[in-house]
């Protein structure tokens, strides 16, 4: 059994330690906010945070993140960050279909809690790694800035 | 090879299915009473659903029921907009429901349960709106029975009827008396100039469950005993299995079953990484049958060579063997290309004994139910559909591939089972946006003026291969020269041909089909024509369009706010695309700079749009946003190409998208219309890479006639 904080609760996973977090998220543990894109980090869909850092979840084994903190989409709505990003992906309604918005919303999290104030190239150096399909790139521009001026309001 | 590769086609999904006769994509239900059923399970007592779209409860909740499948383009908000505005209903008082498969929610474009074309709007906005103006009608009438007034002394607003003397009742006060009123059969609509709802932007009704983790989509479908499938697919269209070893995949702990169907091997787990272990573990080998030996250079030659020849005449407008002062003569070319959608081709079903059950994010729920049916053998009514959200469509999701192949394994393995294609099965899975090449021959006068074009398309029949066709009416797929045979260019002499060209890759929908391509094609060789005239590129446009107000409307306010002719800053360049389709007019400015290393970088694109009467403006810039995005990721990388019949893409590294230190600034203007509404999915997407092709051709001089850049 390998253990780790999901969430900020201590849980235990029985899938073999070569299992990616992306799949005992999802399977074992039935969070399946965080989204299975393409398999080979190459997405940015399944991005969570790991010890705070956005972390790859489809390529990263539950044996790496043992013991360590793994935070979700789910848990979002219980942080300033969180909660200031999902209010203005609403009010800027930057989803269409939707299915990578979690990903992004991780990446924009670590942003912020790393740089408060980020600029244009900061936000692409943060953000070009998480696909879109659906093109709301300049809408998440648009949140991301929307909540760090709430957050330093 | 033309004839073959048809067959191939068809028992690609018929064979593979083993399904009978024609790809029943056209299937709908028979008329039943399972809506009328299921609303009375729903309302049960005082609740009110005078039709399939709409219950109000007796706490004054409106539920729309919304049979169109959402996929990012908002027609959730779009149906309920449309219902409400027509209701008076207070809109946060409005929740949607996803429609179960029944013939009253067939899309009235397509006579079946689907979603797609750019029709949600088009082919609801007077359904949807009636739908919500009987209820109103009702209500008013069940108030002012209540109260002993004449009906026409009562309004609504806001979820209300409001009658004479501060009379005042709320929309589920009412809903006991309205519900045994008789249904009005043609009430009557508002005057759109009094809309409150419909023009305004509204805050989309699935963006709090897209934020948060929540929202279902296919994947993410959970059962009691649910086993996740990763199959081996076929290598090659048509190949067969000759002999497969799962020893090894049987031997991973965790690996429950391995079903072979037609398509492939699945191997069965509890979850999607043991199921892929076992997956990779197991040893196919596969016949791969007449396809084996293609790939990209013979197909580029096949359609290339096909357009030397005359093919099937779509359009021939006055004389094309007039005589002129001056030929241009160009041959352009489109490459397949996949959808990429981000959410994985994925489907849940369970086939239990006398019913079957299936989850999908699916565009076609009506014909894909048909198809369970047939494969299952069972009446359709023991069969159900549910519609997820839709992690990406644009058209991939209209096949029925996923939907077959889960069926099938949950037939033979007797559980219910989620098949997941990885992105590199998703990749190459054979559902493309043909190839296609088109050789253009244009005459101009002395003076410039244009006088003849002869355009010839080669092309794969998209509407046999969907199976909306068993013969091409007069040699002509209507899919593979959208855009070019209905061009409204005045050319006094216009010769448009087809010839058909059966490469064997099966073709399929991609946002905007034919015009994706087409609309390239052409708009890239007008500006041709504009430069060999020395014309500018807009003047050149509009003197063809003098009968086409709307189209010469966009192009006048796209060249406007982009401040065509002004000078532009050092190293900028512009270039200019219309497009007429799916009822919509767009036409687009594109900025572009390039690079020392010669990679152009797209800056900015000015779009301006004319898609009839405004029903949600926020949802058309965002949807043209989008469709430029996808049009440009497509002009700059997209390609899927063919090795000894083999995909040689696999996935988001090979195969590349745009990103956000691309993306250019998108500015969309929206042309006041009262006109009928126009689709908006996909109108924004063909003219973006003519658009930036002709600014490149400004910049360097060099025109690109191949895709992608």
């Amino acid at each position: 059994m390998i253990s780790l904080s999901l969430n900020g609760k201590t849980v235990q996973l029985s899938a073999t330690p070569d299992t990616p977090l992306l799949w005992a998220l999802r399977d074992e543990l039935g969070y399946t906010g965080t989204k299975f894109g393409c398999g080979i980090a190459a997405c940015g869909a399944c991005t969570v945070h790991v010890d705070g850092k956005a972390t790859r979840a489809c390529v990263t084994t539950i044996e790496a993140v043992a013991g360590k903190q793994v935070t979700t989409i789910e848990a979002m709505d219980s942080n300033r960050i969180g909660q200031a990003l999902q209010a203005a992906w609403i009010r800027n309604d930057v989803p269409q279909c939707g299915y990578c918005q979690s990903g992004q919303i991780m990446s924009a999290a670590a942003l912020l809690a790393r740089n408060p104030k980020p600029n244009d190239a900061d936000i692409d150096e943060a953000m070009r790694r998480n696909l879109c399909r659906c093109g709301t790139y300049n809408r998440i521009r648009a949140a991301i800035k929307d909540a760090a001026a709430t957050l330093s309001a | 090879m033309s004839t073959s590769s048809f067959t191939t086609r068809r028992d690609f999904i018929k064979g593979s299915a083993a399904a009978t006769g024609a790809l029943v994509i056209g299937f709908t239900l028979p008329m039943t009473s399972r809506f009328s059923q299921a609303a009375a399970a729903a309302t049960p007592g005082a609740g009110f659903a005078p039709n399939a779209f709409l219950r109000i409860a007796p706490n004054g909740q409106v539920t729309v029921v919304c049979g169109l499948s959402e996929m990012g383009q908002g027609v959730h908000m779009g149906i309920a907009s449309l219902v409400a505005e027509e209701l008076d209903a207070d809109w946060k008082s409005v929740q949607l429901e996803q429609a179960p498969v029944d013939k009253a929610y067939n899309n009235p474009l397509f006579g079946m349960q689907a979603t797609g074309g750019s029709t949600a709007i088009r082919g609801h906005y007077e359904p949807m709106r009636k739908a919500g103006a009987a209820a109103r009608e009702m209500l008013v009438a069940a108030a002012a029975t209540q109260w002993g007034v004449d009906a026409a002394a009562c309004r609504t607003q806001d979820g209300r009827v409001l009658g004479p003397d501060g009379k005042s009742a709320g929309y589920g006060d009412l809903v006991a008396a309205a519900s045994k009123l008789p249904v009005p059969q043609n009430p009557t609509l508002k005057d759109p100039k009094d809309f409150r709802i419909l023009g305004k932007g509204l805050t989309r009704i699935d963006t709090p469950a897209k934020v948060n983790g929540s929202a279902g989509f296919g994947i993410d479908v959970k059962l009691p005993g649910l086993l996740t499938a990763v199959m081996v697919h076929a290598p090659v269209p048509g190949a067969k299995i000759v002999s497969v070893d799962d020893a090894a995949a049987k031997a991973i702990p965790g690996v429950k079953q391995v079903v072979q169907i037609p398509q492939g091997v699945a191997v069965l787990a509890d979850g999607y990484w043991t199921a892929l272990k076992g997956r990779d573990a197991l040893v196919v080998k596969w016949d791969d049958g007449p396809l084996g030996s293609l790939s990209s250079e013979g197909i580029s030659k096949l359609l290339t060579d096909a357009t030397t020849r005359p093919g099937a005449v779509a359009r021939n407008d006055g004389d094309v063997t007039v005589a002129v002062a001056k030929t241009v003569e160009a041959v352009y070319e489109a490459p397949y290309l996949a959808h990429a959608c981000m959410e994985p081709m994925n489907c849940t079903a369970w086939v239990r004994a006398g019913e079957a059950e299936v989850w999908a994010p699916t565009q076609g729920p009506g014909p894909h139910l048909g198809i369970v049916a047939q494969l299952t053998g069972l009446p359709p009514e023991k069969v159900q559909v549910h519609t997820t959200y839709l992690g990406g469509g644009f058209g991939r999701r209209f096949a029925p591939d996923f939907v077959i192949a889960s069926t099938l394994i949950s037939k033979a393995a007797g559980v219910p089972v989620k098949l997941v294609y990885t992105r590199e099965d998703d990749m190459r899975a054979w559902f493309y946006r043909p190839a296609s090449v088109t050789r253009f021959t244009a005459g101009l006068d002395a003076a410039g003026n244009p006088v003849s074009l002869t355009a010839r398309v080669a092309s794969p029949a998209l509407s046999i291969a969907a199976g909306f066709a068993k013969e091409l009416p007069k040699g002509i797929d209507d899919t593979a020269i959208e855009g070019i045979g209905d061009m409204l260019y005045a050319f006094p002499n216009l010769r448009v041909e087809y010839a058909r060209t059966e490469p064997g890759i099966p073709p399929w929908f991609w946002r905007s089909v034919g015009h994706s391509q087409n609309v390239y094609f052409i708009e890239a060789f007008i500006d041709e024509l504009a430069a060999a005239a020395g014309r500018d590129p807009v003047e050149f446009r509009r003197a063809l369009l003098s009968k086409q107000p709307r189209l010469r409307g966009v192009l006048d306010l796209a060249a406007q706010k982009s401040g065509w002719g002004s000078p532009l800053p050092k190293g900028m360049h512009r270039g200019v695309a219309i497009t007429t389709c799916f009822g919509s007019f767009v036409a687009q400015v594109a900025e572009v700079s390039m690079a020392a290393d010669g990679k152009p970088r797209v800056q900015r694109i000015v779009a301006a749009v004319d898609c009839g009467l405004t029903v949600n403006p926020d949802v058309i810039q965002r949807q043209v946003e989008g469709a430029v995005v996808y049009g440009l990721s497509a002009a700059m990388y997209g390609k899927i190409t063919f090795k000894n019949g083999r995909v040689e893409q696999s996935n988001f590294t090979d195969y590349p998208m745009l990103r956000m230190d691309e993306m250019p600034r998108v500015e969309v203007h929206i042309v006041p219309s009262t006109e009928a509404p126009g689709g908006i999915g996909e109108p924004g997407l063909p003219a973006a890479t003519p658009a930036v092709v002709n600014a490149i051709f400004a910049a360097t001089g060099k025109r690109i006639r191949t895709l992608p850049i």
